[in-house]
């Protein structure tokens, strides 16, 4: 195909729009948005049909998923959402000035999506409120809601998760923005729980932060091995081991079953 | 926001049990001019929920879709025709969806709708 010679295509800032209420493409952002570009060649041969970003505010990363997966022809369904009403309108300038579409949706994390959307998104994109601040800055309006993430940064995360589970597809994938002070390990061990391998896409330290875009992705053994583990009530000497690359674990062979290594 | 998008929204105020589907008051539709796709469509067909699909594209003056139909007329290119237009192509820019259950509005704005519940909502 002539036009994989091509660099991929990403936001461009100069078009990517702004109000004073709503986050500007940041580190964090441009994180993500390179996260995915690592990631491209295996997200363009998982031909996700429907694809989600939670808390969208500029549009910077959702318009790039688009152009990048549409620059190889990959048709996808694109849906955005926000808290804050203005980011969405930002959004939309934003994704118009690139000429790709998604659809918009003022709501808490995906409020109004959770029962028919459940099991159908491929690839869920976020980039989070992740500073650690006092709790009742957390949801506030406009841009303080962009960032306050309440108690080590997990309060918003912590209830986007199980969200997130709920609407990926079996073969659905999860992209995260955590800060180390958000404990990324702890948040890999809670959706292993969950049945999900995770490993690090990029890891990234500027002068005041250091950030992890961590992956997600199910995994059958995993869950498996999680429930066994259950089983093994006295056993729980693991989680030190284990760090972040849990999906990449060694499988101990006497916890396999034989009809467990299709995936 | 396009009849896709209204297939996967439903009203989750506390306490209602049956939010699914919104019903749609139509102040403004716009009609985009999309690619077909239809590996896409025949992927959609079995998730859509096509009674809703068919009265919400009726609500938006378009009412070339069947009452009911099966997997079967997939295979007819009028019929594909027909279900991308309605599904993708028509998008409610201005208007409300409204709770089945309960009559609460969620507005929709330039295309946006506003699904955020009050706090004695949750
Ligand atoms: C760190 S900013 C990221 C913005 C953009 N995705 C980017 O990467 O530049 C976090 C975004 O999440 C939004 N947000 C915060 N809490 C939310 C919630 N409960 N539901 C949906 N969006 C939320 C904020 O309004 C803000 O736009």
């Amino acid at each position: 195909m002539a036009s994989s010679m091509l660099p991929p295509r990403t936001a461009q800032i100069r078009l990517v729009s702004s109000h004073k209420e709503v986050y500007e493409p940041d580190d964090d952002s441009f994180a993500l948005v390179d996260a995915l570009l690592a990631d491209r060649s295996n997200l363009l041969e998982h031909r996700p049909a429907l694809c989600m970003e939670i808390g969208c505010g500029s549009g910077y990363v959702i318009t790039s998923l688009a152009l990048m997966l549409e620059q190889e022809g990959l048709d996808a369904f694109y849906i955005a959402t926000d808290i804050n009403p203005y980011a969405l309108s930002v959004t939309h300038q934003t994704l118009e000035a690139h000429g790709v579409h998604a659809e918009l949706i003022n709501t808490n994390i995906a409020q109004g999506l959770e029962n028919r959307l459940s099991g159908l998104v491929d690839v869920i994109v976020v980039n989070p409120p992740y500073v650690p601040t006092p709790e009742d800055e957390v949801g506030a309006e406009g841009i303080t809601s962009s960032w306050a993430g309440g108690e080590n940064g997990r309060s918003v995360i912590d209830r986007i998760l199980p969200v997130a589970d709920h609407l990926l597809s079996e073969k659905g994938w999860l992209y995260l923005v955590t800060l180390t002070a958000n404990n990324p390990s702890e948040i890999c061990l809670l959706m292993r729980e969950k049945g999900y391998a995770s490993r690090i896409v990029i890891q990234r330290s500027t002068e005041e932060e250091s950030l992890h875009i961590i992956k997600f992705w199910r995994d059958f053994e995993t869950k498996e091995d999680e429930e066994k583990k259950k089983a093994m009530a006295d056993k729980s000497a693991s989680t030190g081991i284990m760090e972040y690359l849990l999906g990449q674990l060694p499988q101990l062979p006497f916890w396999r079953s034989s009809d467990s290594n299709n995936y | 926001m396009r009849l896709l998008t209204h297939n996967m929204l439903s009203s989750n105020i506390k306490g209602v049990t049956n939010g699914f589907p919104l019903r749609i008051e139509a102040e403004k539709v716009v009609e985009k001019v999309v690619e077909m796709n239809a590996d896409f469509l025949k992927k959609m067909f079995e998730k859509i929920d096509w009674k809703a699909f068919a009265d919400a594209s009726r609500a938006m003056g378009y009412a070339e879709l069947p009452e009911e139909a099966d997997s079967s007329m997939l295979e007819s290119d009028e019929f594909l025709q027909r279900y991308h237009h309605a599904l993708l192509e028509l998008h409610l820019e201005e208007g409300a969806l409204i709770c089945p259950e309960t009559g609460r509005r969620f507005p929709v704005n330039k295309g946006i709708p506003n699904m955020l519940l009050h706090e004695d909502e949750v």
